[in-house]
């Protein structure tokens, strides 16, 4: 059986950050992706690829068996439900948490304030633990537009500094889930190619100094 | 509804096509002569029936996944099977009242209302073995061995098993006292093997050391039977429970050994499947290239209860739908005969006999010129010298 490694990341951060733990595991890619339109990345080792995908779409390459691996945001993970995957280590790159910001002092004018999201089950899931009933509006981009244009009350999304937040007049309510991205191993992969996969584990674990 | 629209199918709702129609039908009959040989007797039970007996002992997926209708007969809600094993269990334990085991078998299709698997079949054709009456690890060796003997059967390739065993966490979560929340919330993150929320949840609850090792150990003992020796260092204190766990996983493993000696085996102690509803070993096959498990089973031993009689048991299930999809089936080159259209008493007598031999007669029909390959003929029936003789194509009159 062959025993060839396919790795999903995202471009962007995620791949910057995650370039040092793969080289740890002897895992260096031949092109770079920013310059490459490859889609498809060789690495120095002939059985193992890079895929490079959105970053929402990783768990789902995972889940299906399309990638033995990949590195997921907490966030992706946290809506997608994580169903079908492992996710053994805790990365520790690409920190930010996920939290509800809006208008300080803003009250809603509807019973059911709405919330504009990238994250609707995780959004719905939070408000429905607290036992708040809200109307969730998924969006794709620019959360912060939505309450400045009165599309919305609150948003909940990912926060890194906190500067766009700030620019558009809004601030940090609540605080959902630290963020940072995982490793995620698809389970038959796990079972079938456990040697291979624990050793490139074991290499990125003591890379993070898990 | 576009005219267009009218020939499509519900999603995840399939139909199957010649020759795989015909490919599925023969690894039907073949899956039912391997069963028959080991002693298990076929039982058909219904498509449909009311809801709490479809549903019994079976976990909250079970629900989700079954279709439901009201009886317009008796005002009560009824189910679209999703799952038949509940259905054998009820035949077991209500119907045949048999003192000593009983094996029995089933295929069937069944309807989930929800796609589970890769390629989202909500129709998959389920077949599968039950053993019940027999607690030892005996008769969970039969299933697994009978397991092993459909997938090469089905000729799906290098099969990877998976072990594992569920009442080594039940045991480890009795001795920590976890509460029933604690317990689902570390269930779950087994489940996801996520490590860092293990550790974090561990050390929150502030249980006993001995427990907090054992559980986090857990957590990290899967990989080749090798595990085995480190399970039972790191767990050695872990009371008798963990201990005949353990050594049934080893019994299993060595005596997998000597019938399939080339076969790749996983253990994995977090390994949870159907934790609600299974109770002992659990098993699960793998195959390259497929993201998920192409057939499992386990030990259930309570699920009888309901009916009015608990019987251990022990089974495995798979979906012949995607066995098909996987399985090396020879081609075999069509063979046939090409007949004229109903004629003389001669003729129709060599047009029976030949299909008394076993052999394909397909009659011309008046009117339609059909080339005799494109319905899989490779000979013809044809006159010569006032008899009937079948000819080898190509045919020159």
């Amino acid at each position: 059986m062959s025993l060839t490694l396919t790795i999903a990341l995202s471009k962007g951060r995620i791949f910057k950050e995650t370039l040092p733990l793969l080289a740890a595991a002897g895992i260096v890619p031949i092109d770079d992706p920013e310059t490459s339109r490859k889609l498809i990345l060789d690495t120095q080792q002939p059985d193992v690829k890079l895929v490079i995908i959105r970053a929402t779409d990783v768990p789902t390459y995972v889940q299906y068996g399309a990638a033995d691996l990949g590195v997921a945001g907490k966030d992706v993970l946290l809506e997608h439900g994580g169903e079908g995957l492992y996710e053994p280590l805790d990365l520790n790159i690409a920190r930010c948490r996920l939290m509800v910001a809006g208008h300080p002092g803003h009250q809603p004018r509807l019973s059911r304030p709405r919330i504009a999201t990238k994250y609707p089950n995780t959004a719905r899931r939070w408000f429905a633990d607290q036992g708040r009933q809200v109307e969730v509006i998924k969006l794709y981009g620019s959360m912060e537009l939505a309450p400045l244009v009165g599309l919305a009350d609150y948003i909940v999304d990912v926060v890194d500094t906190g500067n766009t937040l700030k620019a558009n007049g809004l601030a940090p309510l609540e605080h959902i889930a630290d963020i940072s991205s995982r490793l995620i191993v698809n389970k038959a992969a796990m079972k079938m190619k456990h040697a291979r996969i624990k050793a490139v584990m074991a290499q990125m674990a003591a890379a993070i100094g898990a | 509804m576009i005219p267009q629209d009218r020939w499509l199918l519900p999603e995840g709702i399939e139909e199957i096509l010649p020759p795989a129609a015909g490919r599925l039908e023969q690894l039907r009959r073949d899956l039912l002569g391997l069963y028959q040989s080991w002693g298990y007797e076929l039982v058909v039970p219904p498509l449909i029936e009311f809801l709490e007996s479809l549903l019994t002992g079976a976990g909250d997926d079970l629900e989700l996944q079954t279709f439901k209708l009201t009886d317009q007969l008796s005002g009560r809600m009824m189910g679209v099977r999703a799952d038949m094993t509940p259905q054998v269990a009820r035949i077991d334990a209500h119907l045949l009242k048999r003192e000593g085991p009983s094996r029995l078998c089933y295929m069937g299709a069944v309807l989930r209302t929800r796609a589970d698997g890769f390629g989202g079949s909500r129709s998959p054709y389920q077949a599968g073995v039950e053993l019940y009456g027999h607690r030892g690890h005996e008769s969970d060796l039969e299933v697994l061995m009978l397991m092993l003997e459909t997938l090469q059967v089905a000729r799906v390739g290098a099969v990877h098993l998976d072990l594992g065993h569920v009442a080594i966490f039940r045991a480890l979560i009795g001795q920590a006292g976890l509460s029933r929340e604690r317990e689902v919330l570390l269930f779950e993150a087994l489940q996801r093997k996520a490590l860092p929320e293990i550790r974090q949840r561990l050390a929150e609850w502030a249980l006993p050391t001995l427990s907090h090792q054992w559980l986090l150990a857990l957590a990290e003992l899967n990989g080749g039977p090798e595990i085995l020796d480190v399970a039972d260092a790191r767990l050695a204190a872990a009371g008798e429970a963990v201990r005949a766990s353990l050594a049934s996983l080893r019994w299993l493993v060595d005596m997998l050994r000597r019938q399939w000696p080339d076969l790749p085996i996983h253990i994995d102690l977090a390994e949870l499947r159907g934790y609600y509803y299974h109770t002992g070993v659990l098993f699960s096959a793998y195959v390259p290239g497929q993201g998920q498990a192409v057939a499992q089973g386990g030990r259930y031993d309570e699920i009888g209860q309901v009916f009015g009689r608990a019987r251990p048991a022990t089974g495995f299930s798979t979906d012949l739908a995607t066995l098909l999809l996987l399985g090396a089936t020879p081609e075999v080159a069509a063979t046939g005969v090409y007949a004229p259209p109903v004629g003389d008493g001669a003729l129709e007598r060599q047009v029976a006999a030949l299909r008394s031999q076993g052999e394909r007669v397909v009659r011309a029909l008046p009117g339609a010129a059909v080339e005799p390959r494109s319905l899989g003929c490779d000979r013809v029936l044809a006159q010569r010298d006032e008899e009937w003789l079948v000819i080898p194509l190509p045919f020159n009159p």
